[in-house]
């Protein structure tokens, strides 16, 4: 990808030795293709909005699923989101938050030359990732501890009889129709789904952020040229967004007054 | 009268330019590694062409079988295979990419004044996870093939078959982020790329064409991905999302595929709509007739595409209302279709017509995708659908729009654009010669699937009832017509690398801004950032330019 970087500069009409000018005129990170700084910042910027427009269709389809069930199972995906811990997914929510409120101030930090303030920010942001995706490994465990995971083992005992279950007692769970029980495994497929889903998305950016942190040490992001880290940012909210979503949607079900 | 508006340079003085995007750099890496989009679509067209043959070579076995009535060249299950991997190849790696990836990355950025994509290791990723997916797609039919049809039907597809429908279904995700790349590039290149002067209606409808496809490639795509990975958790895990017993519902499957997959014919075909524009203003010498109207039914096909989905789903027990409004939707589809064939033909009317190969590839395109889209109609009258459904009248309908419509297209749009590619001219004769025997083999191989399937004939069957095979053996002859038609512009295309005449610059006297530059093109396309002073097909302007040539020489 060499290609013509040379040529690409002289395509401007100027008929002096391109490197001349120095950086003054050309900053190193202007691609050749591109007219100059602003361009090629709006270009990147519309094509990261497009491509979260395909998450939103990705995610579009789960949540046309969930739609559809919880209509049809209303009572099973009450008694399904009954099994939820809504303490870990509060925390979750409000780690979650806290990092897009650390991405931010990452961008800003990018945007206004402060390297050390970006390695704190991206190096924060990726603790805060990893604690999220911690809690999730503990709420995932009790899921399978109580074979609340779809698939060959599967089992309706919470549901049939509530009693037996710590949880459902406590959420004054009625015992309820095997027919209806049963539909509890579409409730936790669309939970293991979703939260699966956002859980990759966030190890995606999790990866990201490791990469960009030693990038960041080397100084790559806080000399004007911010684009990378201001689409990231946009990618970490977007996904912060979607669990915005999920929470209330998976755990929230019916805890409202009335 | 000149039967013919082509002008070629002086063959004893002409040579190709030295310098240009294939001579620019040597080697493989310089290949494998280039962020180029004329390099990347000559990728593309290479692997694509390679991807059309095994697609082609399974047609062809599917068409031997059914030339007699027992089941007797192959196994039902192989069969069942067969045509499975017909259409998935067929599909996700010829018909999709075809026009997009090749001719629309070569042509878009020179069209509209750029130097390239405005994501050119995006253009150059979306090819190595084409190849990737391809390669996928190959192993799976190498070790033992997959036998859902290219539909992945549940229950078939997450309960009743072992055969490798994850890898398959991995497969088609992987194309599917190809193609959402190429379709998210040329929405980026398109709004922020272009050369001063070239507004939105200077554009040539060919990237209007694209723009609307890479629309239907963003949105819907990525439903695709989730219905596949949906597929996958229940087919291993048993989630029950698309499992009755379970509580789930198998026809979710089908609006979340067909929501995809409706788009899908359209963003085969918009790209091919795309090209016959082109061909069919420079070769009538008039500017395409309601610029507007065409422009804008590329984007109306793209919105309407969305919201007719369900018409694959008339007998599978969907609401008799949802019938009717999908019905009624389906029909509003043929409208925006109708104004680009109509608009076409009034190009034509008191135009200057020559009859060069990709105006006949366009007058083939019109034609058959006639004949396709208003037997498509047919098929959206919910009445009739119930009746010919599932048989061989779908079969030829649909071939009629892909193979007879797009491949035209794309047929047409390679030999219009082979001498700006490659800087040399294909030989005339024989091509005008294989398009006359692509249209002759294609509707004598299709033309009597409507009426097999009119009678009844059910499709996906190896073994038939014995009084069809009188029309399957036509079917079949015809097929051998159309593997002859499809092999002779393999042959003549390569070898005029080597020995067609030189081009030069503007062979068919065309307006695009691509005819104005070299061929084949330097790797920045343009000296000089060009500036866009004229609407889009104007030929009083190329005029107007070359008596300035002229002028300034003498």
């Amino acid at each position: 990808m060499s290609d013509s970087t040379a040529i690409g500069h002289g395509a401007h009409a100027a008929p002096v030795d391109p490197h001349a000018g120095g950086h003054a005129e050309h900053p190193p990170y202007l691609r050749h293709h591109f007219e100059n700084v602003e361009q090629q910042a709006d270009a990147a910027g519309f094509a990261m909005w497009l491509f979260l427009l395909t998450e939103v269709m990705f995610f579009g389809g789960l949540f046309t699923a969930y739609l559809i069930y919880r209509n049809w199972y209303y009572p099973a995906f009450v008694a399904g989101s009954h099994q939820l811990n809504i303490f870990w997914g509060t925390l979750n929510t409000a780690v979650l938050i806290t990092s897009s409120f650390t991405m931010a101030m990452g961008v800003w930090c990018a945007e206004t030359h402060k390297k050390k303030g970006l390695v704190l920010c991206l190096i924060l942001t990726f603790i805060l990732g990893l604690g999220f995706l911690g809690i999730k490994t503990i709420e995932y465990s009790e899921k399978i501890e109580k074979h609340h995971v779809p698939g060959f083992h599967y089992s309706l005992q919470s549901f049939l009889d509530p009693d037996s279950d710590a949880e459902a007692k406590a959420a004054g769970d009625k015992p309820m129709a095997l027919d209806m029980a049963r539909h509890t495994e579409v409730y936790f497929s669309l939970y293991f789904a979703m939260t699966g889903m956002h859980a990759l998305h966030m190890i995606i950016g999790i990866a990201i952020l490791g990469f960009m942190i030693f990038r960041a040490q080397a100084g790559a992001y806080t000399l004007g040229h911010v684009t990378f880290v201001e689409n990231f940012g946009l990618y970490w909210h977007f996904v912060d967004i979607i669990w915005i979503f999920l929470f209330p949607l998976l755990y929230l079900i019916s805890r409202h007054p009335n | 009268m000149s039967s013919t508006i082509v002008s070629l340079p002086d063959q004893s003085t002409a040579r190709i330019p030295k310098v240009n995007f294939i001579t620019k750099e040597n080697g493989l890496l310089s290949w494998l590694l280039t962020g180029d989009h004329k390099r990347i679509a000559t990728l593309y067209m290479i692997s694509i062409t390679f991807f059309f043959f095994i697609g082609g070579a399974l047609a062809g076995l599917i068409r031997l079988e059914l030339l007699t009535p027992q089941a007797d060249l192959m196994a039902t299950d192989t069969y069942n295979k067969v045509f499975t991997m017909h259409g998935v190849i067929m599909i996700f790696f010829f018909l999709v990419p075809s026009v997009p990836a090749t001719l629309g990355n070569f042509l878009i950025p020179i069209m509209i004044g750029a130097k390239d994509l405005a994501l050119p290791k995006i253009n150059l990723l979306s090819w190595y996870l084409y190849i990737a997916a391809g390669m996928l797609a190959i192993y799976t039919m190498a070790t033992g093939g997959v036998d859902t049809g290219w539909t992945f039907t549940t229950p078939l597809s997450t309960h009743y078959v072992n055969t490798n429908v994850l890898t398959t279904g991995l497969a088609v995700f992987i194309a599917g982020f190809s193609s959402i790349f190429t379709g998210l590039n040329f929405i980026v290149t398109i709004h922020k790329m272009r050369c001063p002067g070239m507004t939105w209606f200077r554009m040539p409808l060919f990237c209007w064409a694209h723009y609307a496809a890479s629309i239907l490639m963003v949105l819907g795509t990525p439903v695709l991905a989730i219905t596949i990975v949906l597929v996958a958790l229940e087919r291993t895990i048993g989630i029950g999302v698309f499992d009755p017993t379970k509580g789930g519902d198998p026809i979710l499957f089908q609006h979340l595929f067909w929501f995809y997959s409706h788009p899908a014919v359209y963003i085969m075909i918009l790209p091919g709509m795309g090209v016959i524009s082109e061909t069919i203003s420079t070769f009538s010498r008039k500017r395409v007739f309601g610029y507007t109207a065409v422009a804008f039914s590329s984007v109306a096909i793209a919105v309407f595409g969305f919201f007719v989905w369900a018409h694959h789903m008339f007998i599978m027990g969907i609401s008799n209302y949802s019938m009717l409004v999908f019905s009624l939707l389906t029909m509003l589809v043929a409208v925006p279709s109708a104004i680009k064939i109509f608009n076409w033909t009034f190009t034509m009317y008191k135009g200057s017509i020559t009859f060069e190969t990709p105006m006949l590839y366009t007058f083939g395109f019109m034609g058959l995708f006639t004949i396709g889209g208003l037997t498509g109609v047919f098929l959206g009258a919910a009445g009739t659908d119930i009746h010919l459904t599932e048989t061989y009248f779908i079969v030829a309908h649909f071939h009629f729009v892909m193979v007879g419509g797009m491949l035209m297209a794309f047929l047409a749009g390679i030999h219009f654009w082979w001498p700006k590619m490659t800087g040399r001219m294909y030989p005339e004769k024989i091509s005008q010669l294989a398009a006359v025997v692509t249209f002759i083999g294609f509707n004598l191989t299709f033309f009597p699937q409507f009426i097999l399937g009119t009678l009844g004939m059910p499709r996906r069957y190896a073994a038939y009832p014995p009084e069809f095979q009188v029309l399957n053996v036509f079917s079949t002859a015809g097929a051998t017509i159309l593997g002859v038609g499809y092999l002779l512009p393999i042959l003549y295309l390569t070898w005029s690398l080597k020995y067609g005449e030189i081009a030069g610059n503007n062979p068919w006297q065309a307006t695009g801004l691509e005819w104005q530059i070299q061929s084949p093109p330097l790797t920045e396309n343009f000296a000089a950032t060009p500036i866009m002073d004229h609407e889009a097909y104007d030929y009083e302007w190329l005029e107007h330019q070359k008596a300035k040539e002229v002028a300034s020489v003498g």
